[in-house]
């Protein structure tokens, strides 16, 4: 135990204390800060370039003056022109497109709108929702109806969301909850890949060196896997810190000197403008208060660190089976597919229904449980005995891999110069 | 006699190719134990299992009395013929860490390691990093690691290779040095003279099977031949050589044939008896030289491999 700790210690030291380990600690914050800011402002540069849309309102009846330019579009009359002229004439012009109207007195009969680009469906939607609007009105006034009548006669009502419990949630509560789990297993596939990747170097780093037999004739090779896989491990957590708090930092002073706020960008502006209603943020608020913030913190760890004990032990093998990064790649198809198996599983599958049985079998399945269980506790009601059967499994399956890729490492780690593949890896098992 | 170490029967199997079969030895107390062998006939695959980094399939290693147990790793110190050491970690943070690793306290390392810096004259390399030092410097940092912490039994694969003559030499006299401490050592290589030199005792391992085993001159009585040098003076070399009967086998070894002195080499059959071949050969000249050749370890390595062969 004392030894276990030793080289939990130096691995530990060795990692953080790491002249590239610490440069990426700093330097990754500044990075990804420096990318996110980047997309934000070139996405404001790009929205302040103002669209210019022609109208040729041939109805008499109007419609243009339904649209006022806004802050990315504006909108220009025509007049007086035949549609093949006011079509040359927009071409020409380069405007980014030409709404023609047709129609008459009685109503409006046909809307056309001509762009070489591929406007977006909520630009055109936008324009269908405004002339449509007034045609309804103006066929309803042809029929002599009282437009107050049709205002007052019309209900809009919004379904009110409520548990079986009485607790009111937002229509906004699915995607917390997404997002969350979503959060949740994103963040344990990136640090299993980042840092199981860290951990093989070192163990093929310790194989190259040759430093390995002098360590196994003083201590186990279980214990050196098991100290690597939990020194890394902390060095992983360190550096995540690290960066959770930099780049908070970063993105705060970042935007304020450069006036670009990084979480409004032009395409989200829109809903959180609609959501600004003041009852409707209570009730997210409410929504977040109400996920099962306590299951979710200690879940997130239970499956945090049995996802990556287990795939780290995968990666300490694979680095002990081989004689060079190179020869790693064989190897990795086997650890990422179940990852991005569980990721998409996760996205899609628990998304739609997180009871279904997909969602629920991949919970249970030890290599994809971590992360789709967890992106399926955001949406509550998981009986506590599927949690814990799932762990179970899961921890059960770590000592299983933790005795086989001990035993892999213990063989693998003497081996020089032999290409190893899954056959001899199995005829290892068996020594 | 008192022994360290004791395998008994040992076997080790990987698949269909077996690394060690069924091998005895005895390694008395306070010996040099040459362990021989050609590349690829088991050494490092024992040693290993000496070291309990691999277990044996069948057989027992009993150390100092007791059946090998994992406590018995403080007991032992092991130079594999691999060296290595983390090229990134600092000298003394390295040499302190191998040495908790063997058991020592931190303090109790430190201690020591001043000691040993001081006895191979290194004390400036305390905070150097190891991929700073020349590979012969990287070598004595190896050795100090591999002693430190007192082990009873020492087992050194090719320790002398990487050194230049003169460190060589140094090592040399501190394994010797440990050995008149009451350490047992192990010394396993291909440098036949190193053997000749150190080892009292030697095992020969050849295709996983030990082949030969014992106290390093009873192995060359056992192999005596009947062979020996004679150098005689004569007027005239050439026609003196011609007159040594035939079935003494003789073989000229001079190299130039300038002055007066003739060497040659006999081989004696059963029947022939030493006096009378005294006699013969006194009187072909005046007889300066007459000795037995003892076999050197290298010609009983390279004869007793080809007999297995």
């Amino acid at each position: 135990m004392d030894k276990l700790w030793l080289i939990l210690k130096r691995e530990y030291l060795n990692k953080v204390r790491n002249r590239t380990f610490v440069i990426m600690t700093f330097v990754s914050p500044l990075i990804f800060v420096g990318v996110v800011l980047l997309i934000s402002w070139l996405t404001s540069i790009n929205s302040d370039e103002i669209r210019k849309v022609a109208i040729l309102d041939s109805t008499g009846q109007d419609y243009a003056a339904l649209f006022e330019d806004t802050e990315r579009t504006d909108y220009i009359l025509l007049e007086d022109m035949t549609q093949d002229m006011a079509v040359t004439a927009s071409s020409e012009a380069d405007y980014y497109g030409l709404l023609l109207l047709n129609g008459n007195q009685q109503g409006l009969e046909q809307a056309i709108f001509y762009s070489d680009d591929s406007p977006s469906s909520g630009f055109i939607e936008t324009i269908e929702t405004k002339i449509n609007k007034k045609a309804t009105e103006s066929n309803y006034l042809s029929q002599g109806i009282d437009l107050n009548v049709i205002a007052n006669a019309q209900v809009d009502n919004e379904i009110q969301l409520q548990k079986f419990s009485g607790e009111q949630t937002s229509k906004e509560a699915g995607w917390i909850k997404i997002a969350t789990g979503g959060a949740a297993g994103y963040l344990l596939m990136m640090f299993i890949i980042i840092y199981g990747n860290m951990l093989m170097r070192s163990v093929i780093e310790e194989k190259t060196n040759r430093i390995i037999e002098v360590i196994v004739s003083s201590v186990k090779p279980k214990y050196l896997m098991l100290g690597k896989i939990t020194g890394t491990s902390l060095a992983g957590i360190t550096q995540f810190a690290i960066w959770v708090v930099l780049g908070g930092i970063l993105v705060t002073v970042g935007s304020m000197i450069l006036g670009v706020d990084a979480f409004t960008t032009p395409a989200n502006a829109d809903v959180i403008a609609t959501t600004q209603d003041a009852s409707k943020i209570e009730l997210i608020a409410n929504d977040i208060a109400q996920l099962p913030i306590l299951k979710l913190v200690i879940c997130f760890f239970i499956y945090f660190i049995g996802g990556y004990f287990l795939y780290a032990s995968i990666y300490a093998a694979i680095g002990a089976a081989v004689d060079s990064e190179t020869d790693t790649q064989q190897f990795m198809l086997p650890v990422i597919l179940p990852l991005m198996l569980a990721i998409y599983v996760g996205f899609f599958s628990v998304m739609d229904n997180p009871h279904g049985t997909v969602a629920v079998v991949f919970s249970y399945i030890p290599l994809t449980s971590p992360i789709v269980m967890l992106m399926r506790i955001p949406f509550g009601e998981i009986a506590m005995w599927e949690i814990l059967l799932s762990m179970v499994i899961l921890y059960g399956s770590i000592f299983i891999m933790i005795f086989i890729s001990a035993k892999i490492y213990r063989i693998g780690i003497l081996m020089y110069g032999k290409k190893t593949n899954w056959k001899e890896l199995y005829k290892w098992l068996k020594y | 006699m008192e022994y360290t170490l004791e395998a008994r029967g040992i076997t080790k199997t990987y698949g269909d190719y077996t690394a060690i079969s069924d091998v005895t030895l005895k390694v008395p107390k306070g010996s040099i134990f040459g362990l021989l062998g050609p590349n690829g006939a088991g050494k490092t695959s024992l040693i290993r299992i000496i070291n309990q980094i691999t277990m044996p399939d069948e057989g027992q290693v009993v150390l100092n009395g007791e059946p090998l147990h994992p406590k018995h790793i403080a007991d032992i110190g092991y130079m594999p013929e691999e060296r290595g050491l983390y090229k990134s970690m600092k000298v003394g943070e390295q040499c302190i860490y191998l040495a908790q690793l063997k058991g020592l306290s931190k303090r109790e390392a430190k201690a020591r390691l001043q000691y040993w810096f001081d006895r191979l004259g290194i004390e400036g390399w305390w905070n150097k990093k190891l991929q700073e030092l020349s590979k012969g410097m990287a070598q004595k940092i190896q050795f100090i690691v591999t002693v430190m912490h007192e082990p009873s039994l020492l087992i050194f694969d090719e320790p002398f290779s990487g050194f230049d003559p003169v460190n060589a030499d140094l090592i040399k006299d501190e394994i010797i040095n440990l050995r008149d401490q009451g350490a047992t050592i192990i010394f396993s290589t291909h440098r036949m003279e190193s053997v000749e030199e150190m080892c009292d005792h030697i095992a020969l391992i050849n295709k996983s099977h030990l082949v030969l085993e014992g106290k390093l001159n009873e192995v060359k009585q056992r192999f005596r031949s009947r062979s020996y040098a004679v150098s005689l003076i004569t007027d005239d070399a050439q026609s003196t050589f011609e007159k040594v009967p035939m079935d003494l086998q003789p073989q000229s070894t001079q190299l130039k044939g300038l002055d007066s002195t003739l060497d040659f080499t006999i081989q004696l059959p059963e029947e022939v008896t030493l006096p009378s071949v005294l006699n013969v050969l006194t009187s072909l000249g005046e007889l300066v030289h007459f000795s037995e050749i003892i076999p050197s370890v290298n010609d009983i390595f390279i004869q007793t491999v080809r007999n297995h062969g």
